[in-house]
């Protein structure tokens, strides 16, 4: 839903809008400062949903729908809300915004608010939007809290699919519910391939992330600290 | 204006909280309606289901008249009159004791053959289970089977919810020469007729399902048996 949101304000108002700074906003948190390797926020739901890719996509786009949106409205808000109570209103907003995409869901998409019915509640706690913010939203314009809430999104939603893919791709032998290695191999069958039940239990989660920060490490020299 | 002294920071969070219910209040009751018939739908795609009859969630309606013959609801072994059989909710009947409980029944016809279709609702690991068993006119033979659930785990638990562990269901019996015995739903060799294996790793899903069957078969049993439908 925010992609066309996105495309939309583009068409109107196009070049000032992706200065470099901005463009970095989005593409920050996919590399440099991915909100899962790099600041291991929202490492819960990683465990929690990539037993299989559908249920990660359909996590990963809510999200995006929820940061790009919540951004803007905290943004909004920025000189209105009271200090004392911020962390309340940002509650307060991630928890309407989420019932409201839930009854909408329920009422015109039945299916996929069955599939995503669990990850509700996942989304009002995943720490990523209350960290964008705290962080990002309360001191920023609405355009670029908008690009960072994007920007982040993605980079959650990239590392939930990727560890998901291949969870199920070594856990249950298939992607998206289609068996990619072939029946006739296992060993059930006669074959001599068996799937590593290992991959559906949350600790091989927690190994998938580990080996993709290391490799993301090993490439990218900036993240190396020097000591 | 200071937005942080007391009396703006009350000020706000009282707009922010009557705004929001009032939004979110609007929301639920205009789609209240919309999510109710899709809800009904699912249930009535679900009965026919477990007969092997898929249709699409807007033909359910029609399909459902056509193939659902009769529906009454039973309490204590005899049938009680005026109440609609799809309007029975399981999750409160469970609580009840078996002679308190409304069971509802549906009576299927599906090419000549006559079915006898039973709503389930237990417990799983982390929520409900539910699902329907579809017997056939011997009143002990499983013709086909439905399950679903709120939120097992996926990968695991969640699997009752597919062909492979509900095609085990099929021409297993729920009876031992008159007696009910139910279907169990175990670890290792399954090869009986009361017998299906449960899923590795779900177990706790595996072990409701079991005592699903066990808990609301029974008390259709006499019933069923006493022939007066």
């Amino acid at each position: 839903m925010s992609e066309v949101v996105e495309k939309n304000v583009v068409e109107t108002k196009r070049e000032p809008l992706f200065s470099k700074k901005n463009r970095k906003l989005i593409t920050d948190p996919l590399n440099d400062n991915n909100p899962i390797t790099v600041q291991v926020l929202g490492i819960c739901s990683a465990l929690a949903i990539t037993v299989k890719l559908k249920p990660a996509v359909v996590m990963a786009l809510s999200v995006l729908f929820v940061l790009g949106v919540g951004n803007v409205v905290i943004s909004l808000l920025r000189n209105f809300i009271p200090n004392r109570i911020r962390i309340i209103v940002q509650l307060v907003v991630v928890a309407s915004l989420v019932i409201l995409v839930d009854q909408v869901l329920k009422a015109y998409v039945y299916d996929v608010s069955k599939q995503l019915s669990v990850f509700v509640g996942l989304i009002i706690t995943n720490c990523i939007i209350m960290g964008r913010f705290e962080a990002f939203a309360l001191g920023n314009t609405p355009w670029k809290s908008f690009l960072d809430g994007v920007g982040n999104a993605f980079g959650y939603g990239i590392i939930l699919i990727i560890v998901a893919f291949f969870r199920e791709l070594l856990g249950n032998g298939t992607l998206f519910d289609f068996h990619v290695i072939p029946e006739s191999w296992m060993i059930s069958n006669g074959g001599f391939y068996a799937n590593n039940g290992l991959m559906l239990l949350p600790p091989m989660a927690l190994i998938v992330v580990a080996i993709i920060i290391w490799v993301q490490r090993s490439r990218n020299t900036k993240l190396i600290e020097n000591n | 204006m200071n937005v942080n002294s007391n009396g703006y920071t009350f000020g706000f969070a009282g707009v922010m909280v009557i705004l929001v219910a009032a939004i979110l209040s609007f929301t639920a009751i205009s789609l209240k309606d919309r999510q109710k018939k899709n809800i009904d739908l699912e249930i009535k795609q679900n009965i026919l289901r477990s007969i092997g009859v898929q249709v699409e969630r807007s033909e359910a309606d029609k399909a459902f008249d056509d193939y659902i013959k009769r529906s009454l609801v039973v309490k204590n072994n005899q049938p009680v009159e005026g109440i609609d059989a799809l309007s029975v909710n399981l999750a409160d009947e469970i609580k009840k004791r078996p002679e308190d409980r409304l069971n509802p029944l549906f009576v299927a016809e599906k090419e000549g053959q006559k079915f006898y279709i039973i709503p389930l609702r237990g417990k799983g690991l982390w929520g409900p289970i539910w699902g329907y068993i579809a017997l056939m006119d011997d009143i002990e033979t499983v013709y086909g089977v439905t399950f679903d659930h709120k939120s097992e785990t996926p990968g695991l638990g969640a699997e009752i919810n597919t062909a492979g562990f509900q095609s085990q269901f099929r021409n297993k019996k729920i009876m031992r020469s008159g007696e009910f015995v139910s279907i169990e739903v175990r670890k290792g060799d399954a090869s009986g007729d009361h017998q299906v294996n449960g899923i590795s790793g779900g177990t706790i899903t595996s072990v409701g399902v079991d005592a699903m069957l066990r808990d609301i078969l029974a008390n259709y049993v006499e019933f069923l048996k006493s022939g007066n439908i």
